[in-house]
């Protein structure tokens, strides 16, 4: 059976990796592409780069940087923030990441997912979903948690998943930056009504969490950002501790 | 030695490109037909629709010259299911070049695509020398080769398929190498140094 994947999330600000709580409160964590080589080497199973201010600032892709992180790794590895157009994704591809993930423009522009889809595989499309447990629901956000929708979680997910999306990325507003675990329930009900992998994120603290969110979160991939450049769980660590758990990884 | 790399606009084929340079291996992406049949290893790329690519290829009349091949060739993913006989992705004749038909992953209980790193285990060819019995490699498809007698390595995802197959010159991977780690690399350099 394919294993179980642990992935380092790159906030990407300006070139540089950085880590906010909450959505907010940058702290500079690094050059991506060095930590890129790092985890690499510690065993990360694939990376995600975001550029969290591309949607505020209209700003288009990364594709600079996805041409030198290809060129330094040879681990599958996302490129997200601010794709609005089947150029900027044909870009992306073109310069080395393996897929790319949107967020607020697949809310905006649905048709987007299906056209990327379509013309490039659903293999390399992730959609990306930010939502919060608000009076009694989970209500999806968008431009990096700072426009509420109306829009619930679940409909949301599977839409995109009938529109062709290959895998969802979901994080949990109320749990990111907590390190207070996973949000476990809501996170077995996605991966029970999804046909295609969940990455979950947000709120990964300990190993435990780790342990949680694939044994009772049912997540294909578990996404954590701080706990990995701050140094707090180490990858090849924490991916023995699953095997002793009987959680498939690779080693 | 000359390396081509089969351009049909299909293909991210930037991480193969890389993969090579860092191997210190020159190559050329190319679709001309010359370049392609008198390189002395091509490998041929490919992701995404089978259908799509199929016609790619044939727009450029590449899909003669594939078959034509008399060197060492590498698919890729999509690029070893289009070596096949058909596909179910959109009901597809594909290059024919080994004798079995491409199905889709059917198993409710089962994500699909399958995305992530799996072992490869049943190891039968030079391609693999210096690699062990289930290392992991990674993939991502949503249909599969069954086994067959040109399988030279597999994998299990709710069933057991081919993650490698061989005739003849004809090589195929399921897994990306390019993106397998140096497990990967090492099957690169492989199927560069020692067919």
């Amino acid at each position: 059976m394919v294993a179980k994947r642990i992935i380092p999330c790159l906030d990407i600000d300006n070139n540089r990796t950085v880590k906010g709580v909450n959505f907010l409160n940058l702290i500079d964590a690094g050059d991506p592409v060095e930590l890129a080589k790092i985890y690499s080497d510690e065993g990360a199973d694939e990376l995600v780069f975001l550029d969290i201010t591309a949607t505020k600032d209209k700003r288009k892709t990364l594709s600079k940087l996805a041409k030198k992180i290809s060129e330094n790794i040879n681990i599958p590895f996302t490129v997200g923030g601010g794709i609005k157009s089947l150029d900027d994704v044909s870009s992306l591809l073109r310069n080395g990441a393996d897929k790319i993930s949107i967020n607020t423009q697949a809310v905006k522009t649905p048709n987007l997912v299906n056209e990327i889809s379509l013309k490039f595989g659903n293999q390399c499309v992730v959609v990306a979903i930010d939502a919060k447990f608000v009076n009694d629901s989970w209500f999806v956000y968008l431009v990096g948690g700072r426009e509420k929708t109306k829009i619930k979680l679940i409909d949301w997910a599977l839409e995109v998943q009938d529109r062709g999306a290959g895998e969802i990325l979901f994080t949990s507003m109320n749990n990111d930056g907590t390190k207070s675990g996973f949000a476990l329930d809501i996170l077995q009900k996605l991966s029970d009504r999804l046909t295609i992998p969940v990455i979950a994120s947000g709120g990964a603290g300990t190993i435990q969490d780790f342990t949680d969110v694939f044994k009772i979160g049912k997540a294909d991939a578990a996404l954590a950002a701080s706990v990995f450049h701050f140094k707090e769980i180490e990858i090849k660590n924490l991916k023995e501790n699953l095997v002793k758990n009987n959680i498939k990884v690779r080693l | 030695m000359k390396i081509a790399i089969v351009n049909y606009g299909v293909g991210n084929i930037m991480s193969i490109e890389h993969c090579l340079d860092r191997l210190g291996i020159s190559h050329n992406y190319t679709s001309d037909p010359y370049e392609i049949l008198s390189s002395n290893k091509v490998i041929f790329p490919g992701v995404g629709d089978a259908s799509y690519a199929m016609k790619k290829l044939k727009n450029q009349n590449l899909d003669k010259i594939i078959v034509d091949i008399k060197h060492p060739i590498l698919g890729i993913c999509l690029g070893m299911q289009l070596l096949c006989k058909s596909s179910e992705e959109g009901d597809t004749k594909c290059l024919g070049v080994i004798d079995s038909d491409v199905k889709k992953f059917d198993n409710k209980n089962l994500k699909v695509p399958q995305i992530g790193w799996n072992n490869i285990t049943e190891l039968k060819s030079k391609i693999f020398k210096g690699i062990k019995e289930n290392e992991f490699v990674y993939m991502v498809h949503s249909y599969y080769v069954p086994k067959s007698n040109y399988t030279i390595a597999s994998s299990t995802y709710g069933i057991n398929y081919s993650s490698a197959i061989n005739k003849n010159n004809f090589y195929g991977t399921q897994f990306h190498p390019e993106k397998s780690g140096s497990v990967g690399e090492k099957i690169i350099k492989n199927f560069i140094e020692e067919l």
